[in-house]
């Protein structure tokens, strides 16, 4: 994970300060993780958390950590702007629903390897060398 | 639901040290006994911010998404960093690795499969595809000799606790188009045949 490489010390403002309108100083928290030509990123972060939110939450995070929580918001943000109900929730329904749905055809299958093994096998179990 | 028009004020109006009014829109979402589920999402998303999410949402609606928004705060207070898109990403891992385990599982079924139809035919042909010694003394490796080491064929442990959405909510809502989640995902070592002999009919 790297960080950005844009400086605040240049003369444009990050997203962030040019969306609050405001100086943007070289302590600017936002500036590493919003920079200038990705206007929306910050603006959809904004509509759904809060600049402040963002600010307090970037703070309790290590330095090394901030770029994978800034993004992980944006991709919140984002998908509670295409789903306001639901947000990115809806998304984890539908991954549980998948992931039990193959664990329960995992299992059937799995019996039925079993069973063919033992018809075929005889009286040896076919997982009597199966490493546990 | 919580009723402004009882003494009690909402969860919400309790927290932000305001009178409960009869149109709140926070009252039937957030009861005065469920103060922790207002105080989370507040910290997360600020109430202004909520009141103009539910705002725009049909009355119908609102209790889905407060409590998704509920779930988002609680997930993003518990891992401040990726909050519950560590939950997606861990989710989508399984998921390809159960798609990994299954195809192998239905690989080595369909083996047995057509075993179990060649020895049906050869059956009655008078073959016994499954003796052990022949004539002159030596052995015909058999399925028996087939030993099942691959631990993908078992279903794998739960991994991840968390990941039950809180009783009493509903999120049956439409699939969201998520795409792939480069950046958090988490390579695994792909699985190899480690000890597996391949079965000998003959």
């Amino acid at each position: 994970m790297s960080s950005s490489s844009y400086s605040n010390y240049t003369n444009s403002p990050c997203a962030a300060c040019k969306f609050l309108r405001r100086k943007c100083t070289s302590e600017c928290v936002f500036a590493p993780y919003f920079p200038p030509d990705e206007p929306l990123k910050f603006a959809n972060v904004h509509r759904i958390f809060g600049a402040s939110n963002v600010s307090k939450i970037l703070h309790e995070v290590a330095p090394h950590q901030r770029e994978d929580a800034v993004n992980s918001l944006a991709y919140e943000a984002e998908a509670r702007l295409k789903d306001p109900v639901y947000g990115c929730v809806g998304a984890i329904s539908v991954l549980q629903r998948e992931v039990l749905r193959l664990q329960r055809e995992l299992e059937e299958t799995n019996a039925d390897l079993m069973r063919y093994a033992s018809c075929l096998g005889g009286e040896t179990s076919a997982y009597g060398g199966r490493r546990g | 639901m919580a009723s402004s028009s009882t003494n009690s004020p909402c969860a919400a109006c309790k927290f932000l040290r305001r009178k409960c009014q009869p149109e709140c829109v926070f009252a039937p979402y957030f009861p005065p006994d469920q103060p922790q589920k207002f105080a989370n999402v507040h910290k997360v998303f600020g109430a202004s911010n909520v009141t103009k999410l539910l705002n725009e949402l049909h009355p119908s609606q609102r209790e889905d998404a407060v409590n998704s928004l509920a779930y988002e705060a609680d997930m993003r207070l518990r891992d401040p960093v990726y909050g519950c898109v560590g939950v997606i990403s861990l989710l989508q891992h399984q998921l390809r690795q159960l798609q990994i385990d299954l195809s192998c599982a239905k690989s080595e079924l369909s083996k047995y499969q057509s075993l179990g139809i060649l020895a049906a035919t050869h059956q009655s042909l008078g073959i016994n595809l499954l003796a052990g010694a022949n004539a002159d003394g030596s052995t015909t490796a058999t399925v028996r000799d087939h030993h099942y080491h691959h631990h993908q064929f078992f279903p794998r442990e739960q991994m991840f606790g968390g990941l039950d959405v809180p009783a009493g909510n509903n999120y049956d809502g439409g699939i969201l188009a998520i795409g792939q989640i480069s950046q958090f995902q988490q390579p695994r070592a792909a699985a190899g045949d480690d000890g597996r002999r391949t079965v000998d009919p003959s």
